[in-house]
C-alpha cells in the first residue's frame, strides 16, 4: 500500500530533482520513494474484540478489510462456553432452571419460561391462572428491560451516550420489581415448572401499574433523542439490510425477522401461557435495516406496556403454583405441622420429580426472538438431553452476509441491532 | 379456575399434523415413522433420503418449511447407531412445526443441509463439536464452541461431566496452563432409583398390594 504522505513526498522530490541525475547520486530517501512506486493493494485482517466494548460481550470478529470496506467478517464464538447443556443433564429439573437465567442474562425470565413450559408439557400439568398472568406480566417486564438495554447500548455504540444513562435509571426501576417478586435483581429463578416460585408481595401490582403509566414518557424521550436524529439515521438507515427471504433462510426470529417484513410473533401465532387473552399489535417494518430493527423494538416496548396493563386488569388472587405437592413445595407453615409436607419437601429438593419419557421442542418469543428448548426425558428425575436453541446464534452467523461490502463503522451498528448476548450464544 | 384450552388453535392444528403424518407415511417409503407426539409432528427417516425429504419440505407449496430453527444431536450410546440428529423446522406460512430425526453412528456422515438453509452451517459445526457427528458436504466442519485444541466430544454420554483437562493461570510461569482435572471432592452422582421400586409385592403383603394397584387404576 502506498501511503499518501509517500506520494506527496515523491511528487515534491521529483519536482525538485532533475531526471538526468543517476539514481546512485540521489539522496537515500528519494531513491527509496521512487522504488516504492509499485502500488500494492493488500487486504488486511482486523481483530474486532473479544475485548471491544461494542462487541457486546466476548465476540471475536475477524474482519478482512479492503481499506475501510469489510470484505469478509468471520465471527469466532465459544469464549463464554460453559457447558450448560451438559450440566443440565446432571441436575434435577428444578436445579436445571437457574441455568436459564445465566444464558441470556439480559432477559432471564423469558428463558426460564421456555424451560418451565417444556417441562410442564412433558409432565402434562396445567398451571393456575394467576401464575399464567404473573408469567405474562414478568415476561413483558423482561422484554422492556431487554429492549432498553439493547436500544441504548446500540445508541452508545453509535455515539449517543445520553440514552444509555437514561435507560439505566428505568432498568433500575424494573429490576426492583424483579427483586420484589423473586428476591434477585438478575438471576431470578422465578418461573418454575408448575407455576412461579411465590406470589408477588402486596402492593407490587399497583407499583407496576404506576410505573407503566409513566413509562411512555420515557419512550417519547428516547425517540426524541434518536428517531429523527440525523446522525443516528446516517449510522443506521440502509445499513445491514436483509430481505425477508434472507431473514427466513438464515433462521432469523423476533424483532430482526419482523424488521425484514415478516409478521411473525410466537406470542400471537403460537400463544403460550395467557398470551391469547391479551390484545396487542405486532409491529412490522419493511426495509430490514438497522434503523427498522430499532423502530420495531421501540414499538414493541409500547405494545408490552399495553400487555402489562391488560395483565394488571385481569389478574385475580389465587394460587400461583400447581396444588400438587409432587411438583411444588408445600408452604413453610405446613411443614412445621405436617409430616407428609416435610417428606414431600425433602423428596422434592433431593430427588425431584420424575418426568415421563418423551420429547418436546417448546419455544417462546423471548425479547431477542425465538428461544427454544428441545427437552428429552427418559423417565428419570434428570433431563436426558436439553438442547437450548439460542436466538443470537443464528443472528450472529449472518453477520458476514449483513456486513458485506459495508464500512468498518457499520459493523458496530449491525452488531448492536442484532441484540447479541454471549451467555446465550455460547451457552 | 384453570383454563384447559391452553392454546385455542391446538385442536385444529393436531388434525392438520395428523393428516400430514399420514401423507408422509403413505407417500414416502423411507419414512420409518411419522406421528404426532404431544401435539408435535415427528418424522423419522432413513439418513440417505434426508436431503430429498428436507428439500421437499422446504420447497413443496403444501409444506413451506422455510426456517430451520434448530439442529441438534442426542446421544443414545446403547444403540448401534448411537446418535439422533434432530431437525426442528418451522413454516411461517402455515404456522406449523415439524421435527425430522435421522440416526447415525460415529463414522457414518449425515448429509449437510447448508445449501438448503445457510444457517445450518453453525448448527452442524456445533453438532460435530459436541457429539462428533460427521456431516458430508459441509465445507466448514470445524469446532465452534469448545476451546482451541480441545479433544473429545463433550455432550456424548461417555464424556465425564468434569472433563479431562482443567485450565488455570500460573502466576510463576505467567501463562495459562492445562492440567489433568483433579477434584478436591469426588463428584457426587446420586442414584435415585429406589431399590423398592422393582419389588411389587412383599411376602405376606399381597392383599395390600392388590388394593394399592386398584387405587392406582382408580386415579
Amino acid at each position: 500500500m502506498v501511503h499518501s504522505h509517500d506520494k506527496a513526498f515523491l511528487e515534491d522530490a521529483q519536482a525538485l530533482v532533475r531526471d538526468d541525475i543517476p539514481q546512485s547520486l540521489l539522496p537515500e530517501n528519494v531513491a527509496e520513494a521512487q522504488e516504492r512506486q509499485v502500488v500494492e493493494i493488500d487486504s488486511h485482517a482486523l481483530n474486532f474484540g473479544p475485548q471491544h466494548p461494542s462487541a457486546h460481550g466476548v465476540l471475536r470478529l475477524v474482519l478482512e478489510m479492503e481499506g475501510e470496506v469489510v470484505a469478509r467478517a468471520v465471527p469466532h464464538i465459544g469464549l463464554l462456553h460453559r457447558g450448560t447443556e451438559k450440566l443440565i443433564e446432571y441436575k434435577t429439573y428444578q436445579k436445571a432452571l437457574p441455568y436459564f437465567d445465566r444464558l441470556d442474562y439480559v432477559s432471564p425470565m423469558c428463558e426460564e419460561q421456555a424451560f418451565a413450559l417444556a417441562t410442564e408439557k412433558l409432565l402434562g400439568i396445567d398451571i393456575p391462572e394467576r401464575a399464567k398472568w404473573l408469567r405474562v406480566l414478568f415476561a413483558e417486564i423482561t422484554r422492556i428491560l431487554n429492549h432498553i438495554l439493547n436500544l441504548t447500548a446500540m445508541g452508545l455504540d453509535c455515539g449517543a451516550v445520553t440514552p444509555a444513562l437514561w435507560g439505566y435509571e428505568e432498568r433500575e426501576k424494573l429490576l426492583e420489581f424483579y427483586e420484589a417478586a423473586s428476591g434477585a435483581r438478575f438471576h431470578a429463578n422465578y418461573f418454575r415448572p408448575g407455576g412461579v416460585a411465590r406470589d408477588v408481595p402486596a402492593g407490587l401490582e399497583d407499583r407496576i401499574g404506576l410505573w407503566a403509566r409513566e413509562f411512555p414518557k420515557w419512550i417519547d424521550d428516547l425517540e426524541g433523542l434518536l428517531t429523527e436524529n440525523r446522525i443516528w439515521k446516517q449510522r443506521t438507515v440502509g445499513i445491514g439490510v436483509f430481505s425477508s427471504e434472507q431473514a427466513l433462510a438464515w433462521g432469523f426470529s423476533g424483532p430482526c425477522l419482523r424488521a425484514s417484513g415478516v409478521p411473525w410473533d410466537l406470542r400471537r401465532n403460537q400463544p403460550y401461557d395467557n398470551y391469547h387473552k391479551v390484545e396487542f399489535n405486532v409491529p412490522v417494518a419493511r426495509q430490514g435495516d438497522c434503523y427498522d430493527r430499532y423502530l420495531v423494538r421501540v414499538a414493541e416496548m409500547r405494545e408490552s406496556l399495553r400487555i402489562i396493563e391488560q395483565c394488571l386488569d385481569q389478574i385475580r388472587p389465587g394460587p400461583v403454583k400447581v396444588q400438587d405437592p409432587k411438583f411444588s413445595p408445600p408452604p413453610r407453615a405446613e411443614m412445621k405441622r405436617s409430616m407428609e409436607a416435610l417428606i414431600h419437601h425433602f423428596k422434592l429438593f433431593s430427588e425431584g420429580y420424575h418426568v415421563p419419557p418423551g420429547a418436546t421442542y417448546t419455544a417462546v418469543e423471548s425479547p431477542k426472538g425465538e428461544f427454544g428448548v428441545y427437552l428429552v426425558a427418559d423417565g428419570s428425575n434428570r433431563p436426558y438431553r436439553c438442547k437450548i436453541r439460542p436466538t443470537g446464534f443464528s443472528h450472529l452467523q449472518a453477520v458476514d452476509e449483513l456486513s458485506r461490502r459495508g464500512m468498518l463503522a457499520d459493523m458496530v451498528a449491525i452488531i448492536g441491532s442484532l441484540d447479541l448476548v454471549f451467555g446465550e450464544v455460547d451457552r | 379456575m384453570a383454563d384447559l384450552s391452553i392454546n385455542p388453535r391446538q385442536g385444529r392444528l393436531e388434525g392438520q399434523l395428523g393428516a400430514m403424518a399420514f401423507t408422509f407415511m403413505s407417500s414416502w417409503p423411507h419414512v420409518s415413522s411419522a406421528e404426532v407426539e404431544k401435539g408435535e409432528l415427528v418424522v423419522r427417516i432413513a439418513r440417505n433420503h434426508l436431503l430429498e425429504f428436507l428439500s421437499a419440505l422446504r420447497d413443496d407449496p403444501r409444506y413451506h418449511f422455510e426456517q430451520l430453527m434448530d439442529l441438534c444431536g442426542v446421544d443414545w450410546p446403547q444403540r448401534a447407531e448411537r446418535f439422533d440428529v434432530v431437525y426442528n423446522l418451522l413454516s411461517v406460512t402455515y404456522n406449523r412445526r415439524i421435527r425430522v430425526i435421522v440416526t447415525t453412528s460415529e463414522q457414518e456422515p449425515v448429509p449437510s443441509v447448508h445449501h438448503l438453509w445457510p444457517c445450518a452451517t453453525w448448527w452442524e459445526r456445533e453438532c460435530y463439536d459436541l457429539f462428533g457427528v460427521m456431516f458430508s458436504g459441509q465445507p466448514d466442519l470445524r469446532r465452534i464452541l469448545t476451546d482451541n485444541g480441545f479433544e473429545g466430544h463433550p455432550l456424548r454420554k461417555d464424556f465425564p461431566l468434569s472433563g479431562y483437562e482443567e485450565v488455570r493461570y500460573d502466576v510463576e510461569r505467567r501463562q495459562v496452563v492445562k492440567e489433568p482435572v483433579s477434584l478436591t471432592q469426588d463428584f457426587r452422582d446420586f442414584d435415585f432409583v429406589s431399590p423398592w421400586e422393582g419389588i411389587l409385592t412383599l411376602p405376606g403383603d399381597e392383599k395390600a398390594h392388590e388394593v394399592r394397584q386398584g387405587m392406582k387404576r382408580g386415579i
